[in-house]
């Protein structure tokens, strides 16, 4: 039995949502969107634009195919694709998205001269001496002492935050922000237990451990594991 | 089979020479048998610090390029009948001329007749340093008490981190001024080994009978009068496995009276 249509439009409380099947070929699609989006003129009446929400179920679609499904659709005058959705991603993207939310434990002393690069959230279980580099795409967490440079949220995460069991950086970079410590420190300072956020003024900020969790409740993850 | 243990510190002028000349002289003094070599090729020094300099026939040149065999040149200590040689760098070549596998080959010739070989580092971490490393088995840093030597000193240790054949390096913090660390105006001991968080192996005095030795082309682990020499002992008792309390770095010239009020107390 052939199924009588491949392109739905739902209208929900949050606006239009085009379903495109994912059984049928890829230019049976396209063709019955075309014929579908051209037939509704009942849309095409109201002026102002439309946002719709599209869902192409189990289908995987190339970058390609997306723009092209997106332009199919944005051609009819005032529909803009707002979302596309689909169940599929390839392998290196669960991969890049798997690493991107990890933590990753370290163990050493990162020296004079050496850059750690990580992809996802940084644990240095020990110490940056001045000199040393830690780079991470998400948060640095160090158990140890911060003396080098640290850099958090390195492809753009105004988000990220620095955390240090001993808080003497030479130099602090979340996303593009960057701060550099006081010319003088007094001797005696003892800056323990203190983490590094980028204020609502898009500065960066050293303040005390404890107020992370107002500041970012987003880093308390409760996912289980497997 | 003996040992191959390399001398170095990064930056040039903390004492890696001196040091080098006194664990040699130290080893030997205990009964080892030692052979110096010196891969600062084109800057030699350890010749002259030991006081053999005059005595050079062959280089470590002229040996990698095989115009001669190791025996030939290696200079023999006469003061330690038969347990300390030394084998000098070339003065007229540069870094260049040797290579990394080369001095490996040569340091695993060495260890086959003596007990330890004491390899003296070049300043830096270019060519010199790479030679240096290649033959060894354990690295010794040495540091003074000042930020950009252990500055310096950290960037060392991560690289020799690197080298698979050498085991976890041992610091040694040269020309410490008492008074000085005791104000607060130098890096204090304590400070610089939970900086570069490696074991400390040996702790040296400022002493100005270092540089009169030196001088005069002899070590001054030879003489035992001096606070240095007992230092540098000490390292090699610590190299040899024996277990050597620290150094007390406090004067211990205020007589016997200030001990007697120590005794009881009083301040």
């Amino acid at each position: 039995m052939k199924k009588s249509q491949n392109v739905t439009i739902k209208g929900t409380k949050d606006g239009l949502t085009l379903h495109l099947d994912d059984t049928c070929s890829y230019d049976e699609l396209k063709k019955e969107l075309d014929r579908k989006l051209s037939n509704s003129t009942r849309v095409q009446e109201e002026q102002q634009l439309l946002s719709v929400k599209v869902k192409v179920g189990n289908r995987y679609l190339t970058k390609a195919q997306e723009e092209e499904l997106k332009d199919l659709i944005r051609q009819k005058r005032n529909l803009i694709v707002e979302d596309l959705e689909t169940n599929v991603i390839t392998r290196q993207e669960a991969e890049r998205l798997r690493q991107e939310t990890e933590i990753v434990p370290v163990a050493k002393v990162i020296r004079s001269g050496q850059v750690l690069e990580i992809t996802g959230d940084l644990l240095l279980i020990g110490d940056v001496n001045p000199g040393g580099t830690v780079k991470a795409t998400g948060n640095i967490f160090i158990m140890g002492a911060l003396k080098g440079v640290a850099h958090a949220g390195t492809e753009g995460n105004n988000e990220a935050v620095i955390a240090a069991s001993v808080m003497k950086p030479s130099q602090l970079r979340i996303s593009d922000c960057i701060n550099r410590a006081p010319d003088h420190v007094p001797e005696d300072d003892n800056r323990v237990m203190e983490c590094a956020y980028i204020s609502d003024n898009q500065q960066i900020v050293v303040d005390r451990l404890q107020v992370l969790m107002k500041k970012r409740p987003s880093l308390t993850r409760f996912e289980g594991g497997l | 089979m003996g040992e191959a243990i390399v001398v170095t510190s990064g930056k040039g002028g903390v004492g890696k020479t001196t040091t080098s000349a006194n664990i040699g002289t130290a080893l030997a003094l205990q009964g080892k048998r030692v052979c110096l070599v010196d891969t600062d090729i084109g800057l030699r020094n350890l010749d002259v610090v030991m006081g053999l300099e005059n005595r050079i026939i062959y280089d470590l040149v002229d040996v990698i390029e095989g115009r001669c065999k190791i025996h030939q040149a290696l200079v023999k200590d006469k003061r330690f009948d038969d347990h300390l040689y030394l084998l000098p760098a070339a003065q007229t070549s540069d870094k260049t001329a040797v290579q990394p596998e080369q001095m490996r080959k040569l340091v695993n010739e060495l260890k086959q007749d003596y007990d330890y070989i004491v390899i003296d580092c070049p300043a830096g971490i270019e060519q010199g340093y790479k030679n240096a490393v290649a033959g060894a088995d354990k690295a010794i840093v040495v540091t003074t008490p000042e930020v950009s030597a252990v500055r310096d000193a950290d960037r060392i240790i991560g690289l020799l981190e690197k080298e698979e054949n050498v085991e976890s390096p041992k610091l040694v913090i040269n020309r410490i001024r008492t008074h000085m660390m005791k104000n607060g105006d130098m890096l204090d001991v304590d400070e610089i080994t939970t900086h570069l968080s490696i074991d400390l192996i040996g702790i040296v005095a400022d002493d100005d009978e270092v540089i009169k030795a030196s001088n005069h082309g002899e070590p001054i682990a030879l003489n035992p009068n001096s606070k240095a020499s007992i230092a540098y002992r000490n390292i090699a008792r610590r190299i040899l496995g024996e277990s050597v309390p620290l150094q007390q770095l406090d004067n211990d010239n205020k007589g016997v009276f200030s001990k007697i009020k120590k005794f009881f107390g009083v301040r």
